[in-house]
This record gives C-alpha cells, structure tokens and sequence, in this order.
C-alpha cells in the first residue's frame, strides 16, 4: 500500500476544495431535513391515532417506525448523490492528464485506488453523519435506540460503499464525468427497481434478480436485523467493482 | 543509466515504435530528437513505467521497467509532454504532495519543498493556485516536481515545448544546471535547443532510431561536401572560372543572378579558403566575404528524416 496516504490526503483535499461537494451537500441537507421533518410529523399523527385506538399497534414503536422511514428516503437520496462523489476520480485524472503523473509516481495502483475509495467513502460518512443530531435528538426525546440507530446507519454506509464502488469502476471507462455519472446512476437505478420484475419471470430467475436488488438487503439492516447474507452482499459487491477498477486500470496502462 | 533494447510498441494495430534500442551511460545528458509522432512519447512513457512496452527490454539504473517498475518510479524525476498538474492546488500544497508520494520522510519535506521552489524560480508564486499560473511557470512547476527527491535519472518531454523565448532560455538555463552526476535525457524537436545541451543526440523517425552520435560527430560524418560563401567586387565572371579549375572544388555557383556572391563547394579534405584569397588578390578583385558555412543540425536532420529508406540504414 506504499503511497496511500499522499494520495488521500489530496484527494480529500481535493473533494472538500471542489463546489460540487458543497453543492451536493447542500442538497442532501435539504432534502434530508425535508424528509425529516414530513416523516417526523406522520409518525406523530399515527402515534396520536395509537394513544386513541390502542389495538392499532401493541408493539408500536414510534422510533423505530420514524427511522426505517428516514433511512429509506435517505438511501433513495444516495442514489442520486454517489454518482456525483465519485464521477471525477479517474475520469478527471484522464481528462487532465495527472493520471501521467499518478502512475508514474512510486504509488501502487491499488494504493492509490484504496486512496480514492476511502476519501470517497469518508465523504459519504461526513455527509450522512450530518444527518445524525436531528436523530439523536428525537432519540433523547422518544426513548432510547441506539442499537437501531447505529445498525440503521450502518446498512446505510454499507449500501453507500456497494454504490461508491460501482462507481469508481464507472469512472474509469470514461474521461468524460458526465458519462461517468450517468453510467452510474443508470446502473444502481437498474439494481434498485430490478426485484419489481420478479413476478415478470420465471421463479428461478426470479430469486436471483431478487438477490441481486439492493433494497432488499438494505431493508432489514434499516429494521434493526442484522443478518450476514446483507452485509456480505454489500461487501462482495464493493469488493468486485474495486477489483474491475484495479483490472481497468492496468487495462488502460497497456493500452497506452 | 539508461538502456533499451528492440523497444516495440502498439497502439492497437498501429505502431508507436519498432525495435528501438540504445544505452544511456550515468551522467550523460541525451537529447532524443524527432519530428513530431517520431515515437518520443512513446519511448520516454515506457521508460518512466507509465506502460509497459508490447516487446523488447528496457532498464533504469540497471532495473528492469516491468518487474521493479516501483523502484524505477522512485529513482526517476519525469516531467511529462502536457506538463499535467493538479489545478486546483497551490503550488506548494502540490509539490508536497508529489514529493509525500514520491516517499519524501515527512520531516525532509519542508527542507525538500524549498529547495526546488528555489531551483525553479518559484518564490514568488509559491502560495498561489496552479490554475492561475502562467504556461511559462506551470512549466517550472513540472519541473520542480521532476526535482523532488533528488532523482537519479531526469526524464523530460520536450521541456520548452510553447514558452516564449524568454521562458525557454530560462528553462534551458535551469536544465543546464542541472547536470553533473544526473542521466538526462530530454526529447525536443528544436534542434538548436539539443546541439546547446546535450552531449549525445539520438534522433528517431516514424517509430525507429535513424542515428545516434555527438552533435559534432553527426555534422562532420554527414558532410559529404564543404561549403564556402565568398562575395567579391570586381572582374568576377574570370574568378570563378579559375576558381573551378583549383583542386578538390566540386562546384561553383552563383548565389542569384545580379550579384557577385558565390557558393563553392568543395571537398572536406582540403581547406581551400588561402588558395581563394591569394587567388583574389592575385587577380585584383575586392574580397568582400570568405567564409566556411557549417552544416546545422538542422541540415542533418532534415537530410536523415527526408531520405529514401534505402539509404537510411547506410547512414545510420
């Protein structure tokens, strides 16, 4: 891994330098707290309807209904937002012509995109963690739930890193970032809605485009159930488009 | 030191360069001299590790360029053609950058950071936005990169490549002084430029070496006649008449019609210049001018890349 940290370090830099972080940010912000402040109040009507009919819900949590909401919205927001964190990593290395410098450096090419995956990655965590003291205040407000809390998050930084993985690998098909993004926004879409057309095929077809769809797996980490096969999903994911990177890379070295 | 032997490369099915070979000895500065596609690009990118060749060897400082392509990497400073840079960085926030990726210890690097700020002439601009650097400093800025480290081996793509003349004395200035146990070798298509800082000149044409030698050797070997310029003022149709009949003079000719300027080309053995004036004086003309005109590189350069494949491989 000789060279990661250099390369880190700028290309955080980088990322924090450039307006499209701010501008996504700020987006993100916005929406979130939108969705935040619309769930928040739902949950309040139902649970107003629960204190007058207490057979509606027995089990009702009023945590755990506002935070499975919350999480899916923001991970329809991630959608959008993933392919704009990770469009510039090689394509603009490509336009620019840096990449001359980069692969000439003494950095290893899988140092040097573990640097660009986890600057990445760490941009994605600052983003949702600003979503974070809206969260723990209703959680100091409604009652404790940590334990769904932090499993919440989690499945969603999981499912944040599958994402930011297929993208890097889209970045570097291209020298272009609007492609890049495209591609990348185009595919996840695709991973997204493909679970719907299970009922279209046949039933075996149909199990493995219901694994392959990522809101399944993002489901039951959102519900506070943790299970093995979802975080192994996502892990294998990230791990192959990084390893299609790595093999694009050396791909492009050869070809000049 | 530098070697490279039957260096081939394909873009796809068309040819960058075919065979290439030659050897670089520790301390020389090598100018690499081609038109432009000549395969220059080509060569110095596979030398620098940026791609591997599609066959043929090549080694840096005696270390093969597929297997220990990360020690190379470590020992060479490489200002590519483009001179790309991160934009958006101030200078310095760059070179440390470079020079942490180039395995700067952290605590060299300020020391490292000033030394080639100073070298290149880049105090002035040191905390400012590459972006808004001018073409001439972005240049310095890439060469300021090559310097970190103190590399062994000096790879540099045509290092003045659209620099007014101010900027490319400067930066020729600067390479100059970079000289001394440094291997250098800088690919140009100025020839001038190569004849000034190198010893050794390599010029290569679509793809393979046409001829390698001294930029003194290859103007006295491919001399295959001397030229002399003379002008004089009076009877001047009898001169040159008598001047045809001296030995070793293959040709005389008038320069343009109306004048009385002459070029006379003679054989390289036997320097005829004392004949000529004894011979002026002898027949009461003025000697206005009398003078050896020295082949260029220019000259050879053209004379190698224009000539008929046929007789390439002779002069090479």
């Amino acid at each position: 891994m000789k060279g990661f940290w250099p390369v880190f370090r700028k290309e955080l830099y980088a990322m924090f330098m450039s307006p499209i972080f701010y501008v996504v940010g700020f987006i993100f912000l916005l929406v979130s707290g939108v969705f935040f402040n619309f769930i928040l109040t739902q949950v309040i009507l139902f649970s107003y309807q629960v204190a007058q009919h207490p057979e509606l819900g027995k089990e009702f949590s009023m945590m755990e209904l506002f935070l499975r909401s919350f999480l899916w919205n923001l991970s329809i927001v991630t959608l959008f937002i993933a392919p704009l964190l990770t469009m510039r990593l090689y394509a603009e290395e490509r336009k620019t012509g840096t990449i001359e410098l980069l692969f000439t450096y003494p950095v290893t090419d899988a140092a040097a995109l573990a640097a660009k995956f986890a600057a990445c990655l760490t941009t994605f965590a600052v983003l949702i963690a600003a979503t974070l003291p809206g969260v723990i205040a209703l959680a100091l407000v409604a009652g404790p739930a940590w334990k769904l809390i932090l499993c919440g998050y989690s499945g969603l930084f999981l499912m944040g890193c599958a994402f930011l993985s297929f993208g890097t690998f889209a970045s570097t098909l291209t020298r272009n970032q609007i492609i890049s993004a495209i591609i990348t926004f185009g595919v996840l879409l695709v991973l997204w809605f493909i679970g719907e057309a299970k009922t279209a095929v046949s039933p075996a077809v149909g199990s493995i485009l219901e694994y392959v769809s990522v809101p399944k797996h993002f489901e039951a980490l959102s519900k506070g159930l943790v299970d093995s096969r979802d975080i192994l999903f996502f892990f294998v994911f990230s791990v192959f488009f990084l390893f299609l990177t790595l093999k694009q890379m050396s791909s492009y070295r050869w070809r000049g | 030191m530098i070697e490279a032997e039957g260096l081939t490369k394909f873009y796809g099915p068309i040819g960058a360069i075919r065979n290439v070979s030659f050897q670089i000895e520790k301390g020389e500065v090598v100018g690499f001299l081609g038109p432009n596609g000549a395969g220059k690009s080509t060569t110095l990118r596979i030398l620098t590790c940026y791609m591997p060749p599609s066959s043929g060897m090549a080694r840096v400082e005696g270390l093969d360029v597929i297997e220990n392509s990360l020690q190379i990497r470590q020992k060479i400073g490489y200002l590519p053609e483009s001179v790309p840079l991160y934009k958006d960085l101030t200078v310095r926030r760059f070179l440390r950058f470079a020079a942490s990726s180039k395995g700067v210890e952290a605590k060299r690097i300020n020391a490292e950071l000033s030394r080639v700020i100073s070298a290149c002439g880049l105090e002035k601009n040191a905390d400012r936005t590459i972006h808004n650097l001018s073409k001439g400093f972005r240049q310095r800025v890439g060469l300021a990169q090559a310097l970190l480290n103190d590399p062994s081996v000096l790879i540099l793509d045509e290092p003045t490549i659209g620099l007014d003349p101010a900027h490319i004395i400067e930066i020729r200035r600067l390479i100059q002084d970079l000289r001394g146990n440094r291997t250098i070798l800088l690919s140009s298509h100025i020839l001038p430029e190569v004849a000034q800082l190198c010893q050794r000149v390599i010029i290569i044409n679509k793809g393979e070496i046409v001829a390698t030698d001294s930029p003194a050797n290859l103007t006295s070997q491919l001399q295959k006649t001397v030229k002399i310029a003379l002008e004089l003022s009076g009877p001047v149709q009898e001169f040159a008449q008598a001047i045809e009949n001296l030995t070793g003079v293959q040709k005389v000719s008038l320069v343009s019609n109306g004048t009385s300027k002459f070029v006379i080309e003679t054989d390289p053995s036997s320097d005829i210049r004392p004949e000529i004036a004894a011979m002026a004086v002898q027949k009461g003309c003025g000697l206005l001018e009398l003078k050896m005109m020295q082949l260029s590189l220019e000259d050879i350069f053209m004379q190698l890349v224009t000539e008929e494949p046929s007789e390439e491989g002779a002069e090479s």
